[in-house]
Formats: C-alpha cells, structure tokens, sequence
C-alpha cells in the first residue's frame, strides 16, 4: 500500500546513508537486533547515544576552554564518545574521534581544536539525517506489513 | 605445561560429565547462561544486553563497578559469567576484575574501545578470560559461554588432583608451591618435569572419583580466614595443605585453597608490581609484569623500572605466560620465551608466570613481603630438596631470595617475580641478564621467565666466577638481575644474590650482586615461579665465562627448556642448577658474589642480616648438593658479608666491584650466591 513507497525510500535514504560513509556495518547489526520485541530498538539506542553523548561532547568544549590543554583528559573524554559513537556505527565521527585521540596523544592543541570542529559538523549531519530516517521509519511501519503483497 | 594438558585430558572426561547433570538446563546450554554486563556508557550497555538477549543469556546490566560488586556478593553462584568495560568512572574494569577473581572466580571478560597491545596484555595479567574490542558484535557473544566451561574444567581438574598431594600442588598451582622436587635434580627440569607429569597423571587418574566440587565462593569472611592463614605462615611456608589446616572450614579442600593462594599470589604481585608492567604474568610467582618492578627500581637504581616498563617480554610470552599462569597448557614454554627476548629487559614481570591461572593478585604485597621475610627461602621444601640436586636449586633461592631481597636485589628481578610484586628487583636482571654472550646470563633470563628467572639471568651477569671479565656485566646484570620475576621483592632488595647459586650456573655464582634476593628468598617461596631462572642458570653455566656479562644477560634465559618447566612448576628454581654450579665462578668471584649476595640469600634468612650466615649454611648445603664445590666457597668468603643489612643496590654493587676486579658489580643480582632459599635444608 502506502507503505511500500515509504518502505522504498527508506530503503534509498538508508543505502545513501551508508554510501555515504555516514554508517558501517555497526549499524547493521542494531538493525538485526530489531524484532518484533523490540521493534523500535535502532531508534531507542541512536536517540540515547545522542543524549549522552551530547553530554561528553559539552565536557570536551569546556575542556577546550581552558587553556593549556589536559590532553590526558581530552583523551579519555574523547575514548569514552568515540566508544559510544562506534557501537552505534556512525563512523565518520568515530574517524575524527580517532583523529582527535591522535592529536592529543601527540599534544597538538591545533590540530586538536580544528578536529573537534569538524567532528561536531559531522555529528550534528548524522543526527539530522538520522532523524529524518527514523520519521520515515515510523511512518513506514513495520516491515512485515509493508512488504506483504496483497 | 604438560601437565596441565594432562590433566586436562582426564578433567575434560570427568568435567563434561559431571556438566551436564549438574546443570538444569545443560541440555539448553548455552542458552539461560547467567551474565552480569557492565558499562558505564548507557549506549553500550543498552546494545549489550540485546545482543545477549538475542543470544538467549539471562542478563543483568548495572553501569557502575561498585554496583556490580554488591550484586555478586549478594547473589553468590547467581551469576555465570561477567562481563566488563575496562574503563569506568567509579573502578577501573581491572580492579573489578580482581575482586571478582578473588572473591567470587568467576570468568571475566574485558571489553573496550581501546585496541592496544598493552591494554589487551593488562587484561591477559589480570586474569581476565578473554577480551573484546568495542563495538562488540554479536558473534563475538554468542562464544562466551566456553569460557565457563573452560573454567569448570579446570575446576575439575583441580579436584582430580587432589590426590597427589605434591604433584597436584604443583600442577594445580604451577607455579604456586614450587615444586623443585623433581625437576632440581637434573637440571634439566624438563626431564624431571617429565617424571612429574607422569606421575601426576597416574595421581589424577586416581583422584577421578573425587570431583565434582561444588564451586567454593570465596566470601570475604573466608577469604579473610585464609589471608589470616597464609599471613600466619608466612608467605613462603603458606601451602595449601597448611593453610587448610589453619583455616579449618569443613568442606573447603586442599585444591580450592591452593587455587585461591595462586590467584593471591597473583594478586599480591601485582599490586606491589602493577605500576610497573601490565602484562604480569600471572604466575604469582613472578609476575613479571609490573608488578613487580615497583620495587626494583630501588634495587639497582638500574633501570629496574624502566625494565620493567619496557615490559619487555613479548606479547606473546607474556600471553604464554600468562596461559600458564591460566593453567594453560602453554604456560611452559611462554615462560622462557619470553625471557629469551626480554633479555635485557628482563622485566621479568613480564614472564607472567600464571600458572594456574593466577589471575588475580589479591595478596598483598606487604603480606608477602612479611611472609618472605622470615622464610629463608621460598622455596618449599620440596624445591629445596630439588635444589639440592641440581644447582638449579640455587637458582630457586635465588629466586626466592629475591623475593625478599628483591628491593635491592636488582636481581631480585626474579625474586620479585616471586610471586610478590614487591620485588622488582627483578628488573635488576633485566638489563644485564641479558647475558653476556653465551654467559650464564641464561641464568638470568630463564629466571625472567618465570619471572624469576630474571633474576638469576641477572647473576649471570656477575660474573663472578665467570672469569673476570664478565663482572663488568653482571654488575649491570645485577640490575638487570632483578629479575622482574615477580619476587616480592619488596623489601629485599638486598637480594642476596650474591648467594645464589654460584655454584651451579656460573652465572649465577656470580651472583654476588645479588643483594637483592634477600628477601626475595622468602617471597620467591610463593611464587616459585621464578625459579624459572633457574634455568638460566643452567645456561649460565655454560656461559660461564663470558656470561656474566650480564649486560646482555637479560636473560640469558635462553634455559627456555627449562623455562617452560619452570613455569609450571617452580622448578625452574632447580633447573636454574643454579649449579651448574659447575662453574661457580666462585673462585674468585665468589668473594664478591658473596659480598653482593648478600642480597641473594634469600629466602628469608637473608633478611636479616644474621640470616645471611644462615644463608650461607645453606647454601652451603645447597652447594653440596647440587655439586657446587664451588659454590661454597662463595658463601664461605663472604657470609659475613651475605647481607649485611639489606644492602642498597649501590652497596652491593660498589661491594662487588670492588671484589671482583674487574668484574663489574654483579652484585646485583645475582647474589645468587647465598640462595638462601627458605627451604634449602640446612
């Protein structure tokens, strides 16, 4: 019925998603988690990482803040999102995580600050398409029904 | 170590039988597998206990450490498996590992985000049974339940050993009770391991009928009856028979103790050692990693610590070492490996001898340092009676002076692998062990491999006997001596190498730099482990000549083949044959080695200063045994000297360089001179 357009162009934001380098194989797996049970599972577990790690990404921004920089503690700050942005397979922002980890490792401060811009770029981008997924997911309904030929 | 293998096998028999009908629902099995997660990341742990449910596991999930501890104590057998992030706000994930180790032995599994060898290595010492890099997959899940079958398994084993009382010991242990009897005599403990095996297997086989144990959880009062215990005793005559009498709780057998002593063992070293080396071996004795170091670092003022830190021991040793300590099957030969690579680095806390899967080391490093104190030599009788028989049982003292001595011992670095983290001295061993060229060194380095065996490499390096030249080595052997074995060291530095086994490995004799095993002796009783440097003695032997060069000895512990059977049984103490003796460099080293056993007598006796006459008797009568006519004349020129008070590094090794011309203070660590090892019968 309806659902299937719906169902078609979630297929097409999700396949963009992961083409895009947005998502890895990660994110698969949640999906495979995802049953009748649990059938907003996915939604459940990306709406809770990004509450929580907002919370990671403020104390990151303050640590920047003071100056000199506490790479050490950057550093852990940074393992913990990292961490958490990994289980989700949003992997861009696990990249700049990565990037980030290196450059306080070498105690470059610079290099430190331009990639935490550019992991909040990416982070605020993952959420806004992911949201925008999700609304079509629901809209969608579950698959089940949606693919069932009549 | 075979013997493990062997018992496995039987175990494997009795445990999967006795499995299935122990378990309601072992038909479903896996499935209703009771896991505990914890996480502090919300995220993870809301992914983590889907896929577990997915997996058909009944999941607990608490997101902080100290949470997870009350749940476990609270519900004792309630839980099968426990998983848990390494890093968390409120405990670090090793810690909690530990606790629940010690207190509840349940498998663990770490997880983490963080993918570095050094990390995955501190989880390897740490006990942990396995370790999962985040993001976790599902696949990765659905497997976990093998290591609680795994570890029923060895459970069982433990049981079936029960009836050999010695041998189950040793095998169940490893490396807990040092088990020289056997291997000592030849030197070559691979055969005498041998020997022990089949017997072993003969006794497992007996014992088959015992099993089935239920569990033992160790609750805090109990554990705490058994610290009273072993703390009574005194750490190096702690044995589990002993301690089981003291304890006197109905129901608790012979096997539930002795595997709770080695995992104490663990604990202890590890505490005294942790700053140092993540990847401790398990083995109680001597773990190599860290733990011991600590200490060290006093002894020689080498870089003990920086052997330590430089881990040396390959990964895969360590991880060898560390399946030893686990009871794995590998234990034995991961032991001298990796004390052949660290060489120089004999951070012998690297060697983490677990054997016996000594996870955790609960003891305390003080308690053991106490203990090793008193107790002359680590090593249980039985170990000394191996010395006797071969050199190698210097090598043991040396291994356990270290432990006492193993703070100055810088070549305690074995004796700190003792078992007790206190003594780094081990590290001693570590840069000069590396043995000279085709020196003893091999001394020191099959101590490192058991952590010990650091320590003893180290002496090689004092080349005391080894004909001049390598004193130059051995006194930076000396340091390198200390043998990160996992001597708990910690206060002795003193080592009283010197008393080590000069006799039987030329390197060792040279030992005189040993100051550190003093005290080591008392603690290498626990973690005989380091006897593993024993071996290295027995190549020190051959390197004699060149050997104390100790420079390189790190480890000359090219005695792998011993090592591996050090591992397991603490033999390597023997087979270091320290006796090797033959060697004893003792001729004109001797003197010095005496002077720098000082720190090497170890096995308690040395501690005290008085105790290094006592050492030297023993020694002396090690010598004898172990064929070391030359030995004794070390001890003799220097019994006066044999710990003077536990000699600072610089003591010692100024005290040795200025005996041995030329030879560069050896002192350190291998004072192997007066092995004083506790149980060296006078």
């Amino acid at each position: 019925m309806e659902r299937n357009p719906m169902r078609r162009q979630l297929q097409v934001m999700r396949k963009s998603l992961f083409d895009q380098g947005y998502l890895d194989e990660q994110f698969v797996q949640l999906e495979e988690l995802q049953d009748d049970a649990n059938p907003n599972f996915v939604e459940e577990v990306v709406t809770l990482y990004f509450r929580d790690s907002a919370r990671l990404i403020l104390n990151i921004e303050q640590a920047l803040e003071r100056k000199p920089f506490d790479f050490n503690k950057l550093d852990g700050y940074m393992h913990q999102f990292k961490g958490s942005s990994s289980s989700i397979g949003a992997k861009r922002v696990k990249a700049e995580s990565t990037l980030f980890r290196e450059y306080c490792k070498s105690g470059n401060g610079e290099g430190c600050m331009r990639t935490f811009q550019q992991l909040k770029k990416e982070y605020a981008t993952l959420r806004k398409k992911l949201e925008a997924y999700f609304q079509v997911a629901r809209q969608a309904g579950p698959m089940e029904t949606a693919c069932r030929p009549k | 170590m075979n013997f493990s293998c062997g018992r496995g096998a039987m175990s494997i028999t009795s445990s999967s039988a006795a499995w299935k009908p122990a378990d309601a629902v072992a038909d479903q099995f896996p499935a209703g597998l009771r896991v505990l997660v914890v996480d502090d990341d919300p995220t993870c742990l809301m992914i983590l206990e889907k896929m577990l449910r997915t997996c058909l596991y009944e999941v607990t999930k608490c997101n902080r450490a100290e949470t997870a501890l009350s749940i476990l104590r609270e519900n004792k057998n309630g839980f099968d498996v426990v998983i848990s992030d390494v890093h968390m706000p409120d405990m670090d994930g090793f810690k909690l590992l530990e606790h629940i180790g010690l207190e509840m032995d349940l498998p663990v599994i770490m997880m983490s985000a963080d993918d570095g060898k050094h990390v995955v290595m501190k989880g390897v010492t740490h006990g942990a049974c396995d370790y999962l890099i985040k993001p976790v997959r599902i696949e990765a899940l659905k497997n976990i339940w093998q290591h609680v079958v795994r570890k029923r398994k060895n459970e069982w084993k433990e049981f079936e050993q029960s009836g050999s009382v010695e041998e189950g010991d040793r095998q169940l242990k490893q490396s807990e009770d040092a088990d020289y009897s056997s291997s000592a005599n030849e030197g070559n403990w691979r055969g005498s391991k041998k020997r022990k095996d089949d017997e072993e297997e003969t006794d497992e086989r007996d014992d088959t009928s015992t099993l089935k144990k239920p569990r033992v959880v160790w609750s805090v009062e109990l554990h705490q009856q058994f610290v009273a215990a072993v703390n009574q005793l005194g750490i190096d005559k702690a044995v589990p028979k002993k301690i089981l009498e003291m304890m006197n709780v109905p129901g608790l057998t012979r096997e539930n103790v002795a595997s709770h002593l080695q995992k104490y063992r663990l604990y202890l070293r590890r505490l005294s050692g942790v700053s140092q080396h993540q990847s401790n071996l398990n083995p109680p004795f001597i773990s190599p990693q860290g733990a011991t170091f600590g200490p060290l670092s006093s002894l020689n003022g080498l870089d003990l610590q920086a052997l330590a830190a430089t881990g040396q021991l390959p990964t895969q040793s360590l991880a060898r070492l560390q399946a030893a300590g686990l009871g794995r099957p590998t234990a034995k030969s991961s032991i001298p490996m990796t004390l052949v690579d660290q060489r120089n680095t004999f951070s012998f806390e690297n060697p983490k001898l677990r054997f016996g899967g000594q996870q955790q080391q609960h003891m305390n490093n003080k308690q053991q340092i106490n203990l090793l104190h008193g107790i002359p030599t680590n090593m249980e009788p039985k170990q000394l009676d191996n010395l006797q028989h071969s050199g190698q049982s210097i090598g043991n003292m040396n291994m356990q002076v270290a432990s006492h001595g193993a703070q100055n011992n810088q070549n305690n670095s074995l004796l700190m692998q003792m078992g007790q983290p206190q003594s780094r001295g081990q590290v001693l061993g570590d840069t000069t062990v590396s043995q000279s060229p085709g020196h003893p060194s091999s001394m020191g380095q099959p101590i490192l491999s058991n952590g010990m065996a650091a320590n003893f490499a180290s002496r090689n390096g004092i080349p005391e006997n080894i004909g001049g030249p390598s004193y130059n080595t051995v006194s930076q052997a000396s340091s390198t001596l200390n043998l990160p074995l996992n001597f708990p060291m910690n206060h002795a530095s003193e080592l009283p190498g010197n008393s080590f086994p000069l006799e039987s490995t030329p390197g060792i004799s040279s030992f005189s730099s040993k100051g550190v095993f003093q005290d080591v002796s008392s603690e290498i009783k626990g973690s005989v482990g380091f006897m593993l440097g024993y071996d290295i003695f027995n190549d020190l032997n051959q390197h004699k000549t060149q050997s104390w060069e100790l420079q390189n000895v790190g480890m000359t512990f090219d005695a792998p083949q011993h090592s591996s059977s050090l591992q397991d049984d603490l033999h390597i103490m023997q087979s270091v044959s320290v006796q090797q003796g033959s060697t004893v460099q003792m001729n004109g080293h001797n003197r010095s080695a005496a002077i720098a056993s000082k720190a090497m007598f170890s096995a308690g006796d040395i501690k005290e200063h008085g105790n290094a006459q006592n050492v030297n008797q023993h020694l002396n009568n090690l010598v004898d045994n172990a064929r070391r006519v030359k030995s004794e004349r070390i001890y003799d020129t220097s019994p006066a000297n044999l710990f003077p008070d536990h000699f600072g590094q610089e003591d010692l090794m100024s005290a040795l360089l200025k005996q041995q011309d030329g030879i560069g203070p050896t002192e350190n660590e291998f004072d192997f001179d007066g092995y004083s090892i506790d149980n060296i019968p006078v």
